[in-house]
């Protein structure tokens, strides 16, 4: 039997007398990361302890924002759930709300629209973009060089109005539905994608000119980190910090859902490990997303004006249990339906991709200096709205 | 009639069909089999580790998608989500709780990133893993006495 070595969990945490001790000690401390401070974007706390600069151990302390999700939705009603699941994460809520809805229509064994499937597709890739913009952003302002936070920002607003364009939300969406989407695309929107789609892979480029030629910004991401193949892998890292990492498994390619099986695209993989594999795999997933929106978007003018979008479906689900996976913005999130026959699920049950990144991170800090935690940690893009549920 | 013991990289849906129901008779029925998705089910809960254990070193899941539990009122349930990272398979398997043995052992030795499902299924179910390295409250504050995911646990409006 191959038994792991524990390194997730810290045994050491501290108890109050310990923190009483080791303030009078100079050789290692703990220091509260969180929940106030600049590197969580969110409410969690990452207590490290530290050794002079070198992080010899940390603890991720989650929770803040527990709400209840799951026994929220065994409350309500199946289409009731919809704009809940917009609220699990601000910036993918529409991957969220397609994935609930993917999961309801393999409990009721429907087919949705080839239409729909192809919008679903685009509006995903749009808020993989934008999510990835939101991340860039952040990083920016974590190592210091806040023209890539404005120039990020302002990349990220020309979708955000894509969005509008297409239902009329930046970004609580509240889009797809049980059976289809909500609408059908508004009549320029194939034109305005395909400009915005050109224009941001030259303003991508200038992006990356800058990140390359600041060398200040590189330097803090090279070489730190490092994680293996099997380490990702047995520590549930999912998404771009596993696929920088060496692990090449996409869900859009290997487990193909909706229409992902007819695109063709290339999955970004590096094997480096470090914190600047983790970096480059997103910025490479940009492009990739633009390439699936404009396949996407010829699929959807060939079908035509008048192809049917959102089928009726029944308010009551057969008992039974389904679920689905879905490459996340962030990784692999999957919902887990129980539902009894009933217009209420029995359980649902959200796996968040960040729930299991968080927990990665002793082992990701472990050994960087502490000014490095921000660099660190920022490669997995926290949003905790979807880790606490 | 393939060998039970050898490990493989990438197994069909029917392999693994196979080699669960050889290595483990009486113990494991897979129920169903669909495109890349194998669901079956544990008949003994003593038996979680070890088919857990097999499936990671032999078939090469290496990845531990969800541990979740769930309030079934008459018994519960845990079940675990399992991902080949070769092709992209995916094994369902769960295995049921009387109400008064509410003890499963833990699958954190062998999947770190199952270590958090299980921290957060014991405080919202009471489900106990055996052997987890660190068995605390994540979500909700540790003065908490009761498991608020149990169907036996009212919301407010609810009752």
């Amino acid at each position: 039997m191959m038994v792991v070595e524990n390194t997730i969990d810290t045994f050491d945490s501290p108890s109050e007398e310990r923190i009483a001790k080791d303030r009078y000690q100079t050789d290692a401390m703990w220091i509260y990361m969180g929940p106030q401070h600049p590197f969580s974007h969110g409410l969690w706390t990452l207590k490290v302890r530290v050794d002079g600069e070198i992080v010899t151990d940390a603890e991720p302390v989650i929770g803040y924002l527990h709400r209840g999700w799951e026994k929220e939705a065994e409350n309500r009603e199946y289409p009731k759930i919809i704009p809940m699941a917009d609220r699990l994460c601000y910036s993918a809520s529409m991957t969220y709300t397609h994935l609930y809805c993917m999961t309801v229509e393999k409990a009721l064994g429907i087919e949705v629209p080839e239409k729909a499937e192809y919008i679903r597709i685009v509006a995903d890739e749009i808020c993989r973009i934008q999510s990835h913009l939101m991340w860039l952003a952040a990083v920016g302002t974590d190592l210091g060089n806040l023209t890539i936070f404005l120039w990020g920002m302002r990349e990220r607003e020309y979708w955000l109005d894509l969005n509008v364009r297409l239902c009329g939300q930046r970004m609580t969406t509240n889009y797809p539905r049980i059976g289809g989407v909500r609408n059908d695309t508004t009549d320029i929107f194939d034109r305005d994608v395909m400009r915005c789609t050109e224009r941001f892979e030259k303003a991508l480029w200038d992006l990356i000119d800058m990140i390359d030629s600041s060398s200040i910004y590189v330097s803090r991401m090279k070489g730190i980190s490092r994680l293996t193949r099997e380490q990702c892998a047995n520590l549930g890292v999912t998404g771009p910090a596993m696929r920088g990492c060496g692990v090449d498994f996409d869900l859009r390619r290997d487990d193909p859902y909706g229409k992902y099986e007819n695109i063709d695209f290339e999955v970004p993989v590096l094997t480096e490990g470090d914190t600047y594999a983790r970096y480059m795999v997103r910025i490479e997933e940009m492009f990739q997303s633009c390439e699936i929106i404009r396949q996407a978007v010829r699929k959807i003018n060939a079908l035509g004006k008048n192809a049917p979008y959102r089928l009726k479906v029944p308010s009551k689900v057969p008992a039974g249990k389904a679920f689905c996976k879905l490459e996340d913005p962030r990784g692999e999130s999957l919902m887990y339906l129980i539902s009894d026959g009933t217009d209420k699920p029995f359980r649902l049950k959200v796996r968040a991709p960040l729930f299991t990144n968080i927990s990665a991170s002793r082992p990701m800090v472990k050994g960087v200096r502490v000014a490095d935690v921000p660099a660190v940690m920022a490669m997995i893009d926290v949003c905790m709205g979807e880790t606490d549920r | 009639m393939m060998d039970t013991e050898a490990i493989y990289q990438e197994p069909s849906v029917s392999e693994i069909k196979h080699l669960l129901e050889n290595k483990f008779k009486g113990k494991v029925t897979v129920s169903k089999t669909e495109v890349r998705r194998v669901h079956a089910e544990i008949l003994n809960k003593e038996d979680v580790f070890e088919v857990c254990n097999y499936i990671h070193d032999n078939l090469t899941f290496e990845h531990c998608s969800i541990v979740m539990g769930a309030d079934m009122i008459d018994h519960l349930e845990v079940i675990y989500l399992l991902t080949n990272y070769y092709s992209g398979t995916v094994i369902e398997i769960f295995a049921k709780l009387p109400l008064d043995d509410l003890h499963v052992h833990s699958v954190a030795l062998i999947w770190e990133g199952a270590n958090w499902h299980e921290r957060e299924t014991y405080e919202l179910f009471g489900i106990i893993f055996d052997e987890h390295p660190k068995l605390k409250r994540l979500l909700t504050p540790d003065t908490y006495t009761f498991f608020p995911f149990r169907k036996s646990y009212k919301l407010r409006g609810q009752e």
